[in-house]
């Protein structure tokens, strides 16, 4: 993992649950990273796919990723580019499976309220600071064992050299 | 500042001392998965391990798709039986046994302080006999197969204390959808919950287990009870190895305390298709069936039969009604008490234990525009197999009563 990141932010609101982030009909179906993020967001913004670029940044309100607990949620939103996620809060396993599929979520409500769509911003990991055109904000470093997750991109590639160590 | 029981817990296993909001990396004493399990053993594949790292600290309980209804499950359950026989892991139940987190607890593994984690999201179920217990994801599954041990972060807890005695007509289901109706499904998103108060103390375990099953539909991490005598009796010959209980201190910080009067509680019932569509029974009654449901793990115990034969003994059922023990003990004991033959007489199909109907992976699929009313703990859109059909969610009694009349029916009316 990058220790910063940069981007354009795509704001939603409140709510956002695991169905309209990816879609229930497709979770058993095989798919590869790349073929689920066609269908990331699909539901809620269907041209998100389009416009989206590497490195962009997901910005949402309160409880982003509510309901089940799929990781191909996460999985689909990386895939399409997202390099971090900022929320005014998160549902419990979503946050779990974004750090394991190694995609930083931050909780920070201030930067969410300061950003709006289409801003360019700029998160330093290393550092906890959200850089906006309407000031920086900042939020609390994450410990070392998640830190060490991300780093590896993910919680399998992680243990994969723990292993091979 | 005294600290909760999840702190304790955590504490206990990081070997520090921890608070909530703190991100710890331990390792659980039990590890459960069910027929996803060969998904997750080729996320194990992998990681690079060859072995898993402690085969003993591993439960695999077939029952999500038993007996395999196709192909595609056949060969999961080979695959399954494979891994099991070349990691020797010795806690495998194949399918004569029945629904995960019943026989889970049938068998001895829950048990209080404990560490418990499962790839299912009601593995909050063993909270009822005082552990720790948490649904995690597959690959998380994996990663503690490869390693031992999971990153965690220490949840922030609160209380659901309930009081008074439980009416006739009531039932744990009851007060379980009538806290989701006030709470909401978010309710206690991120959150530890903690049942306590009068009414939990006088529950037997099959009770608590009820709600500590329904804590997931909160949103909760977990749903912890402290054990008691109740606990310790149910344990004894039982526990598969020694415990130490942990409870919360006093004066420990307790996020929220959100206090409920069982004993003016009336029935319950979930409309479609999310657990906090709450209605009370009344509001409800009148709704056509057209299926009739009574089982899974929220509901297809010993107790839960008792109460749903005392209502079907000597009347038939209007509707198609499945019954379907939630594990093979439990089938036994329905056996004994000649429940079987009431429900039987009654004219509801007996189905094997397992999930069944619960997820829609086989039996009792409903067809467009078919309504259930069902025992089990979600009612989402498509849950059972056909996404144009209604669930409604009730206790064993009013499922039964509703069974009888082919309608959302107050259980009070044949008690
Ligand atoms: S009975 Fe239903 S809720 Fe319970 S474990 Fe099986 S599928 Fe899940």
């Amino acid at each position: 993992m990058k220790k910063a990141f940069s981007g354009t932010a795509w704001k939603y609101g409140d709510n956002i649950n695991t169905d309209v982030i990816f879609p229930g009909k497709y979770t058993y179906q095989k798919m590869t990273p790349e073929e689920m993020a066609q269908h990331a967001l699909e539901d809620l913004d269907p041209d998100f796919i389009s416009k989206v670029s590497a490195g962009d940044i997901l910005v949402a309100g309160k409880n982003f990723g509510m309901g089940s607990s799929r990781e191909q949620a996460a999985v689909a939103i990386k895939a399409a580019g997202i390099s971090v996620i900022i929320a005014r809060s998160f549902a419990r396993i979503y946050f779990r499976n974004a750090i394991n599929a190694g995609m930083p979520a931050i909780r920070c409500p201030e930067a969410v309220d300061a950003i709006q769509d289409g801003d360019s911003v700029t998160v330093d990991m290393a550092a906890g600071v959200i850089s906006t055109p309407r000031g920086d904000f900042r939020f609390p470093a994450y410990p070392p064992t998640v830190m060490e997750i991300l780093e590896h991109n993910g919680l399998i590639p992680f243990i994969k050299t723990k292993i091979s160590t | 500042m005294g600290k909760t029981f999840v702190e304790k817990v955590f504490g206990l296993k990081a070997g520090y001392d921890v608070s909530a909001g703190d991100i710890v990396s331990v390792e659980p004493d039990w590890v459960m998965s069910h027929d996803n399990a060969a998904a997750i053993s080729a996320t194990f594949r992998k990681t690079g391990a060859a072995k898993v790292r402690y085969p003993e600290r591993v439960v695999i309980i077939l029952d999500h798709e038993i007996p395999a209804p196709k192909e595609s499950s056949a060969t999961n359950h080979r695959e399954i039986r494979s891994f099991v026989a070349e990691q020797g892991i010795e806690h495998f139940f194949d399918i004569n046994f029945g629904i995960c987190h019943q026989v889970f607890v049938e068998e001895g593994f829950a048990m209080p302080g404990k560490l418990i984690v499962g790839s299912d999201s009601h593995t909050t179920t063993y909270g009822a006999l005082g552990a720790f217990s948490a649904g995690i994801g597959r690959s998380e599954v994996a990663a503690i197969w490869a390693t031992g041990e999971l990153w965690f972060q220490v949840p922030d807890t609160m209380q659901i204390v309930l009081q008074g005695r439980m009416p006739d007509f009531l039932s744990p289901k009851d007060v379980a959808l009538n806290i989701i109706g006030r709470i909401r499904a978010d309710g206690a998103d991120y959150r530890a919950v903690e049942f306590r108060g009068d009414a939990v103390a006088a529950m037997s375990i099959p009770d608590r287990m009820v709600l500590s099953n329904m804590a997931a539909e909160m949103g909760a991490k977990n749903g912890y009870i402290p054990p008691d005598d109740t606990t310790l009796n149910y344990l004894k010959g039982r526990a598969r190895s020694t415990f130490e209980p942990v409870f919360s201190d006093p004066d420990a910080c307790f996020v929220d305390v959100v206090n409920f009067d069982i004993s003016v509680m009336t029935p319950a019932v979930a409309r479609p298709h999310t657990v906090d569509n709450h209605a009370s029974i009344e509001e409800a009654a009148g709704i056509r069936i057209d299926q009739a449901l009574i089982g899974t793990c929220t509901n297809g115990r010993l107790e839960d039969l008792r109460a749903a034969a005392r209502i079907l003994k000597g009347r038939r059922v209007k509707v198609r009604t499945l019954v379907i023990p939630a594990s093979w003990q439990v089938y036994r004991a329905a056996m004994k008490e000649n429940l079987l033959e009431v429900f039987l007489d009654a004219g509801a199909v007996i189905l094997n234990p397992g999930c069944g109907p619960c997820l829609g992976a086989h039996q009792g699929v409903m067809a467009p525009g078919e309504v259930t009313f069902s025992t089990a703990n979600r009612n989402f859109k498509g849950r059972m197999g056909c996404r144009e059909a209604e669930i409604y969610l009730g206790s064993p009694m009013s499922v039964a009563a509703s069974a009888v009349t082919g309608e959302i029916t107050h259980p009070g009316r044949f008690l």
